[in-house]
């Protein structure tokens, strides 16, 4: 049973506040997004706080519903994705990771390097570029999600793919939101 | 023409687009998990109402939050409020939501259609 002690010391010290692994859809993106909202509300955080945060969350969530599905490799293994929210003194920190096919890996890449080599004006003409442009893919995503992350968090958005096997990746994305 | 009324929820908007009283309203938060699928009854409605509307319609916007998808859709339906004489928007934000009053900024520079700006 240690694993439940281990694993609840390393949410303390990763001060984590919320994580959830498995399945990922709307039902329950609204139900993570309502716990996130509540917990925030019971420590009294600001309103403009509050709400970028939970714009980072939902971006970030919709993305694993669209784009994350887990799948299995045969019935007792399958790669879910996992998401978490994090609390230090003066930031948020909005984490989530999935498995993705190596052949993806590159166009996500460089997506998110454009992004990252951006400032705040460059990502404002870029949204703006994008949304007149785009038209809503099959899986309802609108290309624009990376582009909000960073600018609502006003930080850089870090990330990584960690090999997995042959086929596939991790992909962990991290996005900090400061308090100050 | 029959009056367009979405209930709000969770994730998607309350709609009211009313012409024989002349309410055309859209509030509250959107990140329905299909937008264009949500939107495609709004569209439509704005769509007939362009042929025939009423000599000034004042479009009011007050939304808490939505997603990247629903903004797409939200610069589809401003688009269609250029096809209707006498259109109007106006866009209110809560008065330290700075993100949103941007958004409403961002949209008055894509769309032809005259912006007013409030708080609440």
């Amino acid at each position: 049973m240690k694993y439940v002690y281990d694993l609840h010391k390393s949410m303390r010290e990763q001060n984590l506040i919320l994580v959830y692994e498995g399945e990922f859809t709307q039902e329950i993106t609204k139900s993570v997004l309502a716990m996130a909202e509540r917990n925030m509300d019971s420590m009294g955080e600001e309103s403009s706080i509050k709400r970028k945060v939970f714009n980072v969350m939902v971006e970030c969530l919709q993305n694993i519903v669209k784009h994350g599905e887990g799948y299995k490799v045969d019935e007792s293994v399958s790669y879910d994705a996992v998401f978490m929210i994090g609390k230090k003194d003066e930031e948020y920190i909005i984490a989530s990771g999935n498995p993705l096919y190596n052949n993806d890996v590159e166009k996500l890449r460089c997506k998110l390097d454009q992004v990252n080599e951006l400032d705040k004006d460059g990502l404002k003409q870029l949204y703006k570029e994008i949304i007149k442009s785009t038209t809503i893919s099959d899986k309802g995503g609108a290309g624009l999600g990376f582009v909000d992350m960073a600018r609502k968090s006003g930080r850089k958005l870090e990330y990584d793919f960690i090999p997995v096997d042959e086929e596939r990746s991790f992909f962990a994305l991290r996005t900090t939101i400061g308090r100050e | 023409m029959e009056i367009l009324n979405l209930e709000g929820t969770e994730d998607t908007p309350k709609i009211i687009l009313d012409k024989a009283n002349g309410i055309f309203e859209i509030s509250g938060r959107s990140l329905p998990e299909d937008s264009a699928e949500f939107y495609q009854p709004v569209l439509d409605w704005l769509e007939a109402y362009a042929s025939e509307p009423n000599p000034s319609s004042e479009f009011v916007f007050k939304l808490e939050y939505f997603n990247t998808a629903s903004s797409k859709l939200i610069l589809d339906v401003l688009s269609k409020l250029e096809d209707i004489s006498g259109a109007k928007i106006h866009w209110y934000f809560h008065e330290d939501d700075e993100d949103m009053e941007e958004a409403g900024q961002e949209f008055s520079e894509l769309v032809e259609v005259s912006f007013e700006f409030s708080t609440y």
